[in-house]
This record gives structure tokens, sequence and C-alpha cells, in this order.
């Protein structure tokens, strides 16, 4: 801040300026990010090599579970991994971010409870680490493609664009979660629970499709679920000419997403504040 | 030139007293849809005031040092002036940048390394990269970590993390500095150093906010004192005059305290306070306590351990918090039961002034297990005879019996 500028602390103030001091604070956020990078693979033997290791695993075992116990790979033109892959590569990223930002602000109580910074670049600084190793798994995706022969189309520059908004679907949700942690710690229990049954509800290792044809009636309730529609456009934007675009979960998912941001930010801004007295 | 401008803030924590347990959101649940369902009311709540209307204006260049008891709201300001948390109601002006120091080494993480955490730690406390850049050969050398740059600070003694901590903090270089008790980590060395530092900055014409325990220090640094008091700016004006009228307030003598039972004496580990009291035993003048007087301390606790080598450690304070000394005896076998301890403390040793004694029990002569903070004050009144000189006599203790021998050496 410039000398002689004044601030104004009282109980509340104006949204512009809120926003504004988040600008001046960017330099926290970059290092805070770089922070929770560097940290991650500390003391580690492999280092980046695990953010290959999880997908690959987690997708082989899917295939195994869901294509050959299940025999859901039946009648699937391309090898099923590849399938299996965009919905792990999401729901990892999905899964970690909303844990990273609900957890956020517990972690880094030692920061909120002796300095002052606009609270919320902590959730928001969570991006960069899911962010790394979505990429790493992402090229592990195309190298299968090659070894496959099965080569995505230009739609795959659509991916960004789905990672941004399942980082949407997390935030909304995570900024809630951030700040009831606060107060009531049962959070903490809770969020790895949802994210362990949620595997299960969103067509992580099996097709949305392949819900519509077994039971419509729960279909139309299952593309509620945010996530549904990230994954399924992960799949149009990954897979070529395979999955078509899917109007019936893209929608609930950006309903999803203005809803709970707004009112997520609205509700973190009202709570902020007072962090430091229930933490 | 004002550079803050406090006015009328409050700050207000609810507090509640729970009849009905609340710890999860589970219980939080059940007992609203009992008080919504059953009009039961789970718990009470009380307003308590942590800073009632305080209104203050800081100067720019002035070194002000707030002081109060414990539970006065000093930190409450502090984090409200640091913008920690907001206040309830009125508001604060602030002109320039203003850095916070509640704690040294805030943030630091203890898997990187010292300069990772130089950069981290700096960002943190609000300066640029540039700057910090521009100070790091400095930092570095302040803390006296050259070594160490590249290990993880969870590697570091105590003493280098605490050094490197107060040196990003130190070359700082806000406006306008908020600092709060800091000063109380470290060795006596470190302590030195950091003390020089701060005078440094005072120096600079840089507004300083301090909170300290230790009024000497706050003495020897602030030109302006804030006194407040449950929550209440009672005094501010030149620091002499706040921090005299705080002692004089606070000095009431606390000579006897006696428990009756073990359920509400402070105690620990099996031992608990039963009786303690200061009693002259001869020279009181105007049934006043004098230089001249001696003292005798009596200490009786419960002990319910049995067959433990236990022995009791005084210090005696002065009541800006500076030790003046500690003794201990040797340890001695006990049985379980009631303990009497007596020490006598000579006249004319100690100056007069306002006084505290801490007791110390301890156990096998090396754990302390008990340990009973700021048991008694009491106050020793000046007396003097044979001298013309009527200020304030200096220093924490008048050993008069020792005996300084002048005698003409040469004739001229």
């Amino acid at each position: 801040m410039k000398e002689g500028k004044e601030r104004i602390i009282k109980a509340k103030f104006s949204v512009i300026d809120y926003w504004k001091e988040i600008l001046e604070y960017r330099e926290l956020f970059w290092i805070l990010a770089k922070r929770d990078i560097i940290v991650r693979y500390k003391q580690t033997i492999f280092g980046l090599a695990w953010s290959v290791v999880r997908p690959l695993v987690t997708s082989i075992v899917m295939v195994f579970a869901f294509g050959r116990v299940g025999n859901l790979s039946e009648g699937v033109s391309i090898p099923y991994i590849l399938v299996v892959l965009p919905g792990v590569i999401l729901w990892l990223f999905f899964s970690q971010s909303l844990m990273q930002i609900s957890m956020s602000i517990v972690t880094n109580n030692n920061l909120v409870s002796k300095v002052f910074f606009p609270r919320i670049i902590i959730p928001f600084s969570s991006f960069f680490l899911g962010l790394i190793d979505a990429v790493i798994a992402f090229i592990l995706f195309v190298a299968m493609c090659f070894y496959y022969n099965v080569l995505p189309d230009w739609k795959i520059i659509f991916v960004p664009a789905f990672i941004i908004l399942s980082y949407l679907v997390a935030t909304g949700a995570g900024l809630f979660a951030a700040v009831l942690n606060v107060k009531y710690r049962d959070i903490g229990q809770l969020i790895p629970f949802v994210i362990q049954f949620g595997m299960y509800i969103s067509p992580v290792a099996y097709m949305s499709e392949f819900v519509f044809d077994k039971n419509p009636s729960i279909y139309s309730w299952y593309v509620l679920n945010p996530v549904v529609g990230c994954i399924d456009g992960m799949r149009w934007a990954m897979l070529g000419d395979f999955a078509p675009f899917n109007w019936q979960s893209f929608i609930p998912m950006i309903v999803f997403i203005c809803i709970s941001l707004i009112v997520g930010i609205r509700f973190f801004r009202k709570h902020e504040n007072s962090f430091v007295d229930y933490i | 030139m004002n550079v803050i401008n406090i006015e009328n803030v409050s700050k207000s924590y609810i507090i509640k007293h729970n009849v009905v347990k609340q710890d999860t959101l589970r219980d939080s649940m059940t007992n609203f849809a009992k008080e919504i369902f059953k009009g039961k009311k789970s718990s009470e709540k009380e307003e308590f005031w942590a800073l009632k209307n305080i209104n203050l204006k800081i100067e720019k260049g002035e070194r002000l040092g707030l002081i109060g008891a414990n539970g006065a709201g000093k930190s409450t300001l502090l984090k409200v002036l640091s913008r920690i948390t907001s206040p309830t109601t009125g508001e604060l002006r602030i002109k320039g940048r203003m850095a916070s120091l509640l704690e040294v080494g805030t943030g630091f993480h203890p898997e990187l390394t010292g300069r990772e955490n130089i950069f981290l730690n700096g960002a943190i406390l609000g300066m640029r990269k540039a700057e910090i850049k521009l100070q790091f050969n400095n930092i570095v050398e302040f803390a006296g970590i050259e070594k160490f740059l590249d290990t993880p600070v969870k590697r570091y003694s105590s003493g280098m993390y605490v050094r490197l901590g107060f040196a990003i903090a130190a070359h700082l270089e806000p406006e306008i500095l908020v600092v709060d008790e800091v000063l109380a980590v470290g060795d006596a060395d470190f302590q030195k150093k950091s003390i020089g530092k701060m005078r440094d900055v005072s120096k600079s014409g840089r507004t300083i906010i301090f909170v300290s325990h230790n009024l000497t220090a706050v003495q020897s640094l602030c030109n302006t004192g804030a006194l407040l008091k449950k929550g209440e700016l009672v005094e501010s004006g030149p620091i002499n005059s706040v921090v005299n009228n705080y002692i004089q307030e606070i000095s009431t003598n606390n000579l006897k305290r006696e428990w009756l039972s073990k359920n509400i004496a402070p105690g620990n580990e099996g031992v608990f306070a039963k009786y303690l009291c200061i009693e002259a035993t001869s020279g009181l003048y105007n049934n006043q306590i004098i230089t001249s007087t001696s003292l005798k301390l009596t200490f009786d606790f419960w002990n319910e351990l049995d067959q433990v080598k236990l022995n009791i450690s005084v210090f005696l304070y002065t009541i800006t918090g500076e030790c003046i000394f500690n003794i201990a005896n040797t340890g001695i076998l006990f049985s379980k039961g009631v303990i009497r301890n007596e020490f006598e403390i000579p006249g004319d040793l100690l100056n007069d002034g306002s006084y505290f004694i801490s007791i110390m029990v301890v156990r096998d002569d090396a754990k302390p297990i008990f340990f009973l903070e700021e048991a008694l004050t009491f106050d020793i009144h000046d007396f003097r005879e044979g001298t013309e000189w009527l200020g304030k006599w200096p220093g924490a203790v008048r050993p008069v019996n020792l005996k300084i021998v002048s005698s003409q050496l040469e004739l001229e």
C-alpha cells in the first residue's frame, strides 16, 4: 500500500475494496500455492512419479473390477482403459481439490490467527496442486492414445475448460465446508466419506449412458450430480467421436456452479472475519 | 499527524454457558431441534465485551506501550488493529503500511528450507518479493544462519528458528509496527539484540505499538502509554505516569492466602497449596514493611505422594517482571501429609517497591511438578536515615550492609 492512503477498518466494508485487496495480495497467493507444491513431495523417493502411479493404478483396478468382472466393457468400441482414464483424471482432481479447499482454513490456522490477509486466497491457492497431477495424468492419457492408436480429435482443446469447471464445482461446495469446518470439525470427517462414496455415484469407472440404459427414471436424478456433467464433458473432449455431448448433465452442472459459487463466496465473506474467534 | 485513529471501537464475544454439551455439529443439531420442538434452551448466551468504546489517536513517530493486566483486552486490541479479527462496532483509520508481529516466525513451514521460509514469511508479513531480495543478505547475516540456509527449518534448533523469524521481521520496513511480547523469547543475548533493533526502528521515526508484561522494557522503549482495564481505556499519556499509576493500582498487598480444602486449592501431580503467608519478623515502621524489615515466608502444602524427594524453589520478582533471585533448597524424602516450608528474607536487602513471589515444587531435584505463579505480592516502603538524598533509590536491592570503605590515601 502506498503512503498516505488511508485504510478504514470497521465491522463491514465494501465489496469493491474487498476485491481490490485480494488483488493486492496476489503475491502471497502465488507463494502459498508454491509452498503447497514444494512441500508435497519433500522427503519422498518417487516424487512426481506418484502423479503417474495414482491415476494409472486406479484405472487398471477399475478396468479389472468394472470392465472385466462387471462386464461393462462389452460392446465398447475402444479399449476400456481409455474410457476410464478421463473419469479417473477428473475425479482425482476434483476430490483432491475438494479435500484441500475444505481443510484449507483449519490447516493454515497458524496464519489465520496471526496475520491479516484476505482469507479467500487460501482455498483458491490449492488449485495448482491438483492441476499438476491432472496435467501429468493427461500426458499419460495421450501416451496411451498413441499406444492403442485411438487418436483424440480437435475437441481435446476443451479439456482445460472442464478441469476448471470441476474446480469450480469443488470450490462451490468446498467454501461452505471450509467455513463450517472452522467451527465444526465434523466436516473433516464428512468430506473423506463423501469422496469415498461419491466415486460410485459419478461416472468414473463407467459411462453415464449406462445408467440411462439400465434405469431412465434414476437417470434424471443422477445427472443432478454436478460431477456427472464434468466427467461427461471430459469424455466428450478426450475421446473423439466416441462420446456425444451430454446437455442433460451439462446444464445442471452450470446451474450448480453459478448458485454455489455466489452463495459460497458470500457465506465465506460473511464469516471470514470471525474465523480467528472460533478456530 | 495521526496515523492511527481508533474511534469507539468495541469487540464483543458471545460466550455460551452450556446447559447441555454442544461440541459437535450433531450435538448442535439435536439441541437446535430440541429448542424448536420443546422450547428447551440448551445454552445461555452471554455477551462479553473484550473491548469497550476505545478511543485513541496515535501520532506519527509515536511509540505507544499498551499495558494492562491479563485479560484487559491488549491482545484483542492488537488483533483488531492488525485486522485479524474485525471490531463489532466502531472504526479504525490507519494511514501507511502496517506490519504486525504477534509471533516470531509466523507461517514458517517446517519442511521448507531457511531460504524458502524467508520468502514465505516475508510475503506473509507483507513484503514484496523485490524487497525481500534486497534485504536477503542482511536477514541471513542478522540471524547468523548462513550455513543452514538450505536446511529445512524443522532441523533448526529452537534458537536458530527464533533468530531467523525475528531477523525477517526486523528487516520489514513498515511505517507502523505492531509488536506483541515477541521479546519474551530467546536467550538474554538475543533479547538484548532484539531490543536494540527495536530502538533503532523507533529512532528512525516509525510508529510503534508495543505490548509487553515487562514494564521496564515498555518504559525504556516507548514514549507514550495506554492503560487498559477490563476492555476499557483507563488512561493514556506519557509512559512514565501511565506505568506508575498502573503499578500503584496493581500493587495491592496480598500477604496471606489460605485454602481450606484440596478441591479448591491450586495444585498439580499430587501437590496442593494449603497456606501461604509473608509476615514481618522485626522492624515494622508505622505498621508498614520498610526496607529494614525482615520478612518470613511460610508455605504449606498437601503432599499426596508417598516417599518422594521434594524441594522448594522460590522466585522473587519486581512488579515489572524482572527476577531478583531464585533460591532453592535440596530435596528431602517426604511422606504423605502437610509439608511446611519457611524462608527468611533479611532486612536491609530489598529496595523499596513492589515485589511478587512465585513458588515452585520440584520432584527428585529436577522435575518441576507445581508452579504457583504470582503467589504473593507485597510492597516495601521507603525509609532512610542519615542521608540527604530523597529521590528514588535506584536498583532492585538496597543491601546497605555492604560497606564501602573510604579513607584518605594521600595528603597534599
